[in-house]
């Protein structure tokens, strides 16, 4: 009985544990399996035409996407010099000026505001600048992402400023240093390769979202002069061309499917393997 | 700061820290943290303000209407929530014992380094665009699923008496049950991250404890450690659920977008962010619109109260893991 009962527990026990494992790397394999089909089918469309022609009219064959990967560029350009600065400055203040209790506020709201579907901020920047002007811009695509790139730089920027081990700042202040200019001269270049790591994720990830533009930046089939006018971005183009009936807008989804990824995972992995060398807190 | 100045030397003081820039530094750093909370109050107010002509039309009972006729101008949200509800559980019941026995494998059995790399590559899965696992599964999964998958569940699982109703139908290969698994696909990573990290900090007493009155290692696991760490996995199933919620491009591309409330799970459907995603920019009418952006306030709400529960419960298994009780 007693036997019986252990030969049960045991093999239950080797049964799950398997499982589990088995679990961990079926997951894992997703991300080959993406990998593999979008190497496959993207890299027989992926062709120098791709990066340097506009898309051909419908029915045409051939054609590439040069304005939407400038497209993507120059959304992410917006994004950048909007949301950096702002998500990196509001990071210094949480990290070493904050108070209790406005700080907890302000650290909670941005991880909600980072939580908050990209569709919905889609919604909020249609309304604050294409709504007013009644038309679709560079510049309202750009600043919809910007928003979703503040929350993301600012806990980051937060996060490696704390790493920054305090008898630096105690140095420094002990040298007559002001509080303002520890945090330039010290505290911050000592988080650089952190502050910086978080602010290419941040953008790594906006660069392959697709639901904040469709009504703001909405999407072109031409160049795109200016800030004022819609714009293409890869993602848009990938989402247009999938849905499409046509085998060789396929095709070039496909394409456009690997260069997207392949950019987005080289951003990735690059900067955190930089971060596992330890490159986060570290004074130069 | 403000205590150490005596009342007398009062301006020179003032003058002398305005000097030293410190003040300064301070307030600019305080108006751009300050940023976050005026964003998000101008999202709420836009939201609302911009959605009042479709909540004075309708009132409450925009939520249980299921008729969405764009030319007669008549909107009820209840097709969108289902297929939002839908979609987000049938993903889940995918996603949770996955994502738990994969954060289980990497946090109780793997060695350290393996179950790092592991963890990179997940990461990394969290990376991808979700235009991208669109992308996979229009050409990959549905075809799959309307050749392969689906017939096999409607012969096997469609006959077993009360859940054999949610396998029966017409299968075209997209629709809830497709949808549901290219999210599970979506959300699995961040159950796995959270929870992952959420083990490791279940203190080693409690598994040396459990093994030494003789469990055996799964027992210790599934009996001693994850309860312990109960409340934060709580915390990354609703962080999980508040992204398959949102999640828009992947679960528009393979729904099927049709209005409808079907108890098959084979049917095509709508979501809340698909019908936003794909009627938007071609939304007449004002009453049109402030339908539309009335579904965005219901998605940002359900998604905002989420998100708030789930970093009170993983904040919580921080510190209750820091004080084994």
């Amino acid at each position: 009985m007693i036997r019986a009962r252990l030969i049960w527990r045991k093999s239950l026990n080797a049964v799950m544990l398997t499982l589990t494992g088995v679990a961990a790397f079926a997951v894992v394999s997703v991300l080959f399996l993406i990998l593999g089909y979008l190497v496959i089918n993207g890299g027989r469309s992926l062709n120098w035409d791709f990066f340097t022609q506009l898309p051909k009219p419908v029915g045409e064959t051939g054609g590439g996407m040069a304005n939407a990967i400038v497209g993507s560029l120059k959304l992410l350009f917006l994004a950048a010099i909007f949301g950096l600065p702002i998500g990196l400055i509001g990071g210094v203040y949480l990290a070493e000026f904050g108070g209790k209790t406005f700080s907890f506020i302000t650290r909670y709201t941005a991880d909600l505001l980072n939580g908050v579907p990209s569709i919905v901020i889609g919604i909020f920047a249609y309304a604050l600048f294409v709504l007013p002007v009644k038309h679709f811009s560079t510049f309202a695509g750009g600043v919809a992402l910007a928003i979703m790139v503040i929350p993301i730089t600012l806990r980051s920027t937060e996060e490696f400023l704390r790493a920054v081990p305090n008898n630096l700042r105690e140095g420094s202040m002990a040298l007559g240093a002001s509080k303002w200019r520890t945090i330039a001269s010290v505290i911050l270049p000592a988080a650089r390769g952190g502050i910086i790591t978080g602010m290419l994720l941040a953008l790594a990830r906006v660069a392959g979202e697709t639901a904040p533009l469709l009504f703001t930046a909405f999407g072109n089939r031409f160049w795109s002069p200016g800030w004022n006018q819609p714009i293409s971005s890869l993602p848009r183009m990938i989402y247009d061309y999938a849905i499409s009936p046509y085998d060789d807008w396929h095709r070039q989804a496909w394409a456009a499917g690997l260069v997207l990824l392949g950019l987005v995972l080289i951003a990735n992995i690059g900067t955190r393997l930089v971060l596992s060398r330890g490159g986060g807190g570290r004074s130069a | 700061m403000e205590q150490a100045v005596p009342p007398k030397a009062g301006p020179r003081a003032f003058v002398k820290r305005l000097r030293n820039g410190d003040e300064i530094a301070h307030l600019i750093t305080l108006v751009f943290a300050s940023s976050i909370l005026l964003i998000t109050s101008a999202l709420v107010y836009e939201l609302w303000v911009n959605s009042r002509l479709a909540r004075v039309q309708f009132g409450f009972g925009f939520f249980a209407k299921t008729i969405w006729d764009p030319i007669s101008g008549d909107f009820g949200a209840a097709p969108f929530i289902y297929g939002t509800l839908v979609t987000a559980i049938v993903s889940l019941a995918i996603a949770l014992p996955l994502g738990l026995a994969a954060a289980i494998f990497l946090a109780e059995l793997a060695p350290r380094k393996l179950s790092d790399s592991i963890a990179f590559l997940i990461d990394l899965l969290a990376a991808v665009p979700s235009v991208i696992y669109g992308l996979l599964g229009i050409f990959i999964v549905v075809p799959l699923m309307r050749t392969t998958v689906g017939p096999a569940l409607i012969h096997t699982v469609g006959r077993v008496p009360v859940i054999g109703k949610f396998f029966k139908g017409p299968n075209y290969g997209v629709g809830f049950l497709t949808a549901g698994v290219v999210l599970a696909i979506m959300i699995v990573p961040f159950i796995i991250s959270v929870s992952r990290e959420v083990l490791l900090t279940v203190p080693r007493e409690q598994r040396e404890a459990a093994l030494g009155l003789g469990s055996t290692r799964w027992e210790a696991t599934w009996k001693v450690v994850v309860p312990w760490a109960r409340t934060g996995i709580m915390g990354s199933v609703f962080l999980a659920l508040a992204r398959a919620l949102g999640e828009t491009m992947a679960v528009t591309m393979v729904i099927g977008n049709d209005p409808k409330i079907a108890a098959s799970l084979f049917a095509p459907g709508y979501t809340i962010a698909a019908v936003i995603a794909n009627e938007f920019s071609e939304a007449t009418g004002n009453l049109y619109l402030a339908a539309l952006i009335e579904l965005g306030l219901v998605l940002f709400l359900m998604t905002f109260i989420l998100n708030g529960l789930a970093r009170i419960l993983i904040v919580a298994t921080d510190r209750g893991g820091g004080h084994p009780a």
